[in-house]
């Protein structure tokens, strides 16, 4: 059966690049149809209706048409364009960097609407949070499980043994966690805090009401990070950018400066 | 294209390169160039050449000029303690053209872009900063596109510019989100400019 020539989509606008004097190609995400790439025409020119409404960090509701290589976005209307996101270097850093781990972790053409649900989730918590950095560890962990990633927590990966509260390991090939015995072998021991485990557990099970209500020191909250980037440029094989990016704005302590003013 | 003299596909192929100039664009100009009588040839060929030998980034603003300091640094009757801060020389054009600012510019060349990892080291920041510590800036206008990079960058400026006590501003939301300084019609900019916020 033909598809049809027009279709009309949800979508989140991931990334987008000039292209000729003022049209763009924009990335975007969504629900039926994973991610896919669309022309946007004259979207540079300020009196352009599309505009605003391809940039980065919007949810839109759009209108394409079927091209010959790319679709064509006819016609977008944003749903929801983050302000909150936009106000704040640190929280517009943070929402980049969950649309970079998309981009950068999906290929085109391939739907994964609960992966879709979980981005557009991501983006209005860090609107409504000052709990920025759980809801970017949280986001990391499900989008693992939506990728078919889901790391192993509750038993050892090579002896399927349970594992005690003690300092335990992490294996990024193995994609789990090792129990010291089993870590004996690993070139790279990666240890991992029993308060660690454990948030990472509760985590990857409950909701993220439920998880934004976790208290964690700094010391915590930076391992946390430390394993689960790790684990990621591992996967990807890649530096993100973006990440990057946020590194630079915790060294010069642009975290959060004034959030909630302006 | 084995049909075609080799020096009209290169040419072809090199029009072909520049912005808003398709395959067909570029064909017609070169077959136009071809029946245009020599010296008007020469003197396109010419003025090619010299942009790129006769023009440098000004030492202060960074804008393209043929003198160094550029003419509006060099300006004694614009006003030195206002830098208008743009992503690129060509924005400044626009803002020259509303005949609404008096002041000086700073010329960033790029933005933030996170996601393709351009950071404030890639941009003339540290040259701004540097500008404007020697208290004779009172105001920082911040001209960056209503983008997603352009406010990115805007912020970031704001948060290395704050602790110096210099009043920054933000261009006005004349212009819509999204959208490219450059090709701003002339009342919006305007209104723009004279609308700019505290930042
Ligand atoms: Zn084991
Ligand atoms: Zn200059």
């Amino acid at each position: 059966m033909a598809a049809p020539h027009v279709y009309q989509t949800r979508a989140i606008v991931l990334r987008q690049s000039k292209i000729g004097e003022a049209d763009r190609i924009v990335t975007i995400y969504t629900p039926e149809l994973g991610k896919l790439k669309a022309i946007a025409k004259g979207a540079c020119r300020p009196g352009s209706k599309l505009g605003g409404n391809v940039e980065p960090l919007t949810y839109s509701s759009m209108m394409l048409a079927k091209g010959r290589n790319l679709d064509i976005i006819t016609q977008s209307q944003t749903i929801d364009a983050f302000l909150a996101l936009r106000k704040d270097l640190w929280h517009m850093a943070c929402g980049l960097y969950t649309l970079e781990l998309v981009d950068s972790s999906t290929l085109e053409n391939s739907e994964n609407s609960p992966l879709f649900d979980l981005l557009l989730n991501a983006l209005r918590w860090l609107c409504q949070s000052e709990n920025d950095k759980t809801v970017v560890r949280y986001f990391e962990l499900h989008l693992l499980h939506h990728l078919g990633y889901r790391p192993q927590l509750r038993r050892c990966v090579n002896c399927n043994s349970s594992l005690n509260p003690v300092i335990n390991f992490f294996s990024y090939g193995q994609g789990g966690i090792l129990c010291p015995h089993c870590n004996q072998k690993e070139p790279v021991p990666r240890p991992l805090s029993v308060d660690a485990l454990k948030v990472l557990r509760l985590w990857q099970g409950c909701d993220y009401a439920t998880a934004s209500r976790v208290k964690m020191s700094s010391k915590l909250s930076s391992e946390l990070k430390q394993v689960m980037q790790g684990y990621m440029r591992y996967l990807f094989q890649r530096e993100l950018k973006s990440m990057a990016w946020l590194e630079e704005l915790e060294k010069k302590s642009l975290v959060d400066n004034n959030y909630g003013t302006n | 294209m084995a049909s075609i003299a080799e020096p009209i596909a290169r040419l072809i192929a090199e029009l072909n390169k520049l912005p808003g100039i398709g395959p067909k664009s570029a064909q017609r100009l070169t077959y136009y160039l071809l029946h245009t009588p020599d010296e008007e040839v020469k003197s396109l060929g010419d003025a090619i050449l010299f942009l790129k030998e006769k023009v440098e980034l000004c030492s202060v603003c960074f804008n393209i000029t043929d003198r160094n300091p550029c003419p509006i640094c060099q300006d004694k009757e614009r006003d030195h303690s206002k830098i208008c801060v743009v992503e690129k020389p060509s924005d400044i054009i626009p803002l020259e053209r509303t005949g609404k600012y008096e002041g000086v510019y700073h010329v960033l060349h790029g933005t933030i872009s996170p996601a393709q990892g351009i950071g404030p080291q890639e941009l003339k920041v540290k040259e701004l900063l540097y500008r404007l510590q020697d208290n004779s800036v009172a105001e920082v206008i911040l001209a960056t596109n209503p983008t997603i990079e352009g406010e990115a960058t805007a912020m970031y400026l704001r948060q290395m510019i704050r602790p110096m006590g210099i009043h920054i501003s933000r261009l006005a939301r004349g212009l819509p989100f999204g959208s490219d300084l450059e090709y701003a019609d002339d009342m919006t900019l305007a209104q723009a400019l004279e609308g700019r916020q505290e930042f």
